[in-house]
């Protein structure tokens, strides 16, 4: 339905449950794309499902210098860049009085700062072109909260603040920035849950059931597309229900 | 230096949709020529793009007026 033929993308954190699926989605829809990682393997294996053209681009997030040079690569490889993801995130969960500072420190910098200095590092390009969609992958538990993710909420609440100015900032550029909000989505963090953890998160989800990479990556290729023009500074929530805001 | 000028109204013309009169040297592409900080940095790469030098943050936010643009690329391509 949604047409990204000619535009390129570049999704971080495209070897994990999500970001692959949002990387094969686009892709599928005709875009270019850039797939970042910090496992290389990974990602070759993903370039090689993918039929389309793609160029795998590794980087260490919490390497701010690598991180900058992300971006130059992208478009180098891609001869510009339409689209950002900023899927990539990780956790280092601990309750808040545990919690250590390296623990705070590493999960802010590889969710909410690489975040920030790629989509920096994208507004030159795209504010040139008159075009262009950042899309940041946040989660419910940004919105919402939950005990021992301090940390992890703090960064993904951060995102989608930081989207929200960024978005008022250089809307009148035709750039959008948007952020999605997922819930629980089946993955190989869910997939570490006993029943008894298991049984508990589906108690809080009116739809029975966790969610799919795929329902993530649809509205990501929503928020991508031309037809979302007029989306901006918004939070998509993704979570069976279990969150209604 | 005319040259530059012009090549630097040009610019300004352009992007910021003014009449080349008002684009004096005292000209405050903020205060007079109604230009958002914005349309400043993208002026910014512009001149940048036009006159092949780069322009780091902090010689770009000395750049307030058209005499000021005309008098630093005039420095810089000399």
């Amino acid at each position: 339905m949604f047409d990204l033929s000619g535009k390129r993308a570049l999704i971080t954190g495209a070897s994990g449950g999500i970001g692959w699926e949002i990387a094969k989605t686009l892709s599928a829809s005709g875009a270019e794309v850039s797939l970042s990682g910090t496992r290389t393997e990974a990602l070759e294996m993903l370039a090689g499902e993918i039929e389309g053209t793609s160029h795998v681009l590794p980087c260490n997030l919490s390497d701010m210098e690598a991180v900058d040079r992300l971006v130059p690569e992208a478009v180098q490889a891609m001869g510009g860049i339409d689209i950002l993801v900023n899927n990539a995130g990780m956790t280092r969960d601990n309750i808040f009085m545990r919690m250590k500072d390296e623990e705070w420190d590493k999960v802010i910098a590889v969710n909410l700062t690489a975040a920030f200095h790629l989509s920096r590092a994208v507004l030159r390009p795209m504010m040139k072109q008159r075009f262009g969609r950042i899309i940041g992958i946040s989660s419910v538990v940004g919105v919402a909260g939950n005990a021992g993710q301090g940390n992890y909420a703090a960064s993904k609440a951060g995102l989608i603040g930081m989207s929200k100015a960024l978005a008022q900032e250089v809307a009148s550029r035709n750039i959008t920035v948007n952020t999605i909000a997922p819930g629980f989505i089946a993955s190989a963090m869910t997939d570490q849950l006993n029943e008894k953890q298991r049984e508990a998160i589906l108690a809080q989800i009116p739809a029975n059931r966790l969610g799919t990479p795929d329902e993530v990556a649809a509205s990501t290729l929503y928020l991508a597309s031309d037809e979302a023009a007029y989306v901006t500074g918004q939070t998509l929530n993704i979570n069976g229900g279990m969150v209604m805001i | 230096m005319s040259d530059i000028a012009d090549r630097v109204r040009k610019i300004v013309v352009e992007h910021l949709n003014v009449e080349a009169d008002k684009v004096t040297d005292k000209a405050s592409f903020i205060d007079d020529l109604g230009a958002d900080s914005l349309d400043q940095v993208e002026l910014v790469m512009a001149f940048e793009e036009e006159f092949s030098v780069e322009i780091p943050d902090d010689a770009a936010e000395t750049i307030q007026t058209f005499g000021n643009a005309v008098e630093f690329l005039t420095k810089a391509t000399s």
